[in-house]
């Protein structure tokens, strides 16, 4: 642990560095100094940021929680009955491989351009994911695992809260990682549209007033708030699957 | 006790046919007896575990426990899979304990829980720790702690012993003999060596390949028996020529 956080600092410096060079030897204010950013972002970040994020992460959780309650059961179902999984499997497949942006329109035209297309679209981005990583490690699961619970007549919701979801939880945790790349970036653009909350509206914001510090300062702090979510998720991971082998 | 009358079982191909696995298969176990079950591979052995456990239930036949037939609701029935079937996401304590929970939801812990795990020599540091990181005997230990304080009915065992080295499965064949002759559970074990199958088993039935029918069924007069002695090269010598007729793949 110690020394995966060491590495990520000297990361860290090191793209801080070639930022600072390239602010050096450019020297126009269209790439300002690291350590103006950083200014900024301190002068600003309570007063002027943080209601951003907050209304950004928000939509995450929002998106990632409906995802969560609708995916696992789906894929649950899926992986425990081949009937379920013949029946969606092809509405799946044709739909997962569709850009979710490509959907942007559609789901404004539908649920308008407030919260709730957006947290939609977050929705449809992680669900999919969900719904196959879940059915993947259910079905992966081999049959002998069942037989000591099923000579002891375990009701389903035992074999479900003790065999089917430990076992997926796994899967399920790197699903949410992957799919939690594209869910940031596409949240950031639509946050540009029908609202003036959100780290995206933020940072296009301060690009149309001509505030380069400022959109630097959000920029600085989107990526930190990626970097702090990965990071949740990944120690989240550590602790959920501590009785995985590690390689 | 266990009185199973014209099993007959088969399993589906991948063409979509159907094989016999086990044809016509008869025995009776005792209360409170052991019963070996030998053959070559492939002679339908673990679908014989299987049905017994009342998770296989594709056949024909009548299987009873004590009369009735077979259900894992109403039985108790511990079994005891090759790969000793602990959950990998549970610690050794929450998997001892998760069979106990299925049949007493109202009693947290089995009775009597602290001695059998000292009789086992399952430390503390054991028991909080995830399967992986025990040793096979260790984690045979484990899940016969959790089959026996379950007090079950009927405890079923395929090829418990095999995964181990030769001297731990030695020592976990005493361990397990300890226990059962404490505990009085109707056993019945599935094993390719001849010499468990003589060690452990009252009565020994010997399988024919697919599809495993009953070639032969003996009491076993060397049960309990260690020391060498010309009897039991005889038995020996009697089941692996009763083997050797019926194909590959028999223990030498």
């Amino acid at each position: 642990m110690k020394k995966r956080l060491s590495a990520a600092c000297l990361g860290a410096l090191i793209l801080f560095f070639v930022w600072f060079l390239a602010a050096r030897f450019v020297g126009i204010p269209v790439v300002p100094s690291p350590f103006a950013v950083m200014e900024k972002v301190g002068d600003i970040f309570f007063s002027a940021i943080a209601v951003h994020i907050a209304y950004s992460l928000g939509r995450i959780l929002a998106g990632l929680l409906l995802a969560v309650v609708v995916g696992l059961p789906l894929g649950v179902l899926m992986g425990w009955s081949p009937t379920a999984d013949r029946l969606l499997a092809p509405i799946v497949y044709l739909t997962y491989p569709v850009p979710k942006i490509a959907l942007l329109p559609i789901v404004m035209l539908l649920f308008g351009l407030g919260e709730t297309s957006k947290m939609i679209l977050l929705f449809l981005i992680l669900v999919f994911q969900i719904v196959i990583a879940v059915r993947d490690s259910i079905r992966a699961i081999p049959a002998e695992v069942f037989y000591p619970l099923a000579s002891l007549g375990a009701p389903f919701r035992v074999i479900l809260s003790e065999v089917l979801l430990p076992a997926s939880l796994p899967k399920f945790m790197t699903a949410i990682r992957v799919a939690m790349a594209t869910a940031i970036s596409v949240l950031f653009f639509t946050e540009t549209f029908g609202t003036q909350y959100g780290m995206g509206y933020f940072i296009m914001d301060a690009w149309l007033r001509v505030s380069y510090l400022e959109m630097y300062a959000g920029i600085v702090v989107l990526s930190a708030m990626g970097l702090i979510l990965f990071g949740t998720l990944d120690l989240a991971e550590r602790w959920l699957c501590r009785w995985q082998e590690r390689g | 006790m266990i009185r199973v009358s014209g099993l007959t079982a088969f399993y589906d191909t991948a063409d979509g046919g159907r094989l016999t696995a086990l044809s016509d298969v008869s025995l009776d176990v005792p209360r409170g007896g052991t019963c070996a079950v030998i053959g070559p591979s492939g002679c339908g052995k673990s679908t014989l575990l299987r049905i017994l456990a009342g998770v296989e239930k594709r056949f024909e036949g009548e299987i009873s426990f004590a009369g009735a037939p077979v259900d894992p609701k109403r039985h108790t029935i511990g079994l005891i899979p090759q790969n000793y079937g602990l959950l990998p996401w549970k610690t050794v304590r929450e998997n001892i304990r998760l069979s106990w929970r299925v049949k007493h939801s109202d009693v947290p812990a089995p009775p009597e829980e602290s001695e059998m795990l000292a009789r086992l020599g399952l430390e503390e540091t054991l028991l909080s720790r995830f399967p992986r990181e025990l040793s096979g005997g260790q984690q045979q230990r484990a899940s016969l702690a959790r089959a026996f304080l379950l007090q079950p009915d009927v405890l079923l065992m395929d090829e418990p012993f095999s995964a181990l080295d030769a001297i731990t499965r030695e020592e976990m064949q005493e361990v397990f003999f300890d226990l059962w002759r404490a505990h009085k559970v109707t056993t019945v074990f599935v094993t390719h060596y001849v010499e468990e199958a003589l060690y452990l088993g009252q009565t020994i039935v010997v399988l024919s390949s697919a599809p495993g029918r009953v070639a032969s069924v003996m009491e076993n007069p060397l049960f309990a028996c260690r020391e060498d002695s010309e009897e039991i090269t005889v038995q020996k010598t009697r089941i692996r020529a009763l083997l050797r007729g019926m194909g590959e793949g028999a223990a030498i």
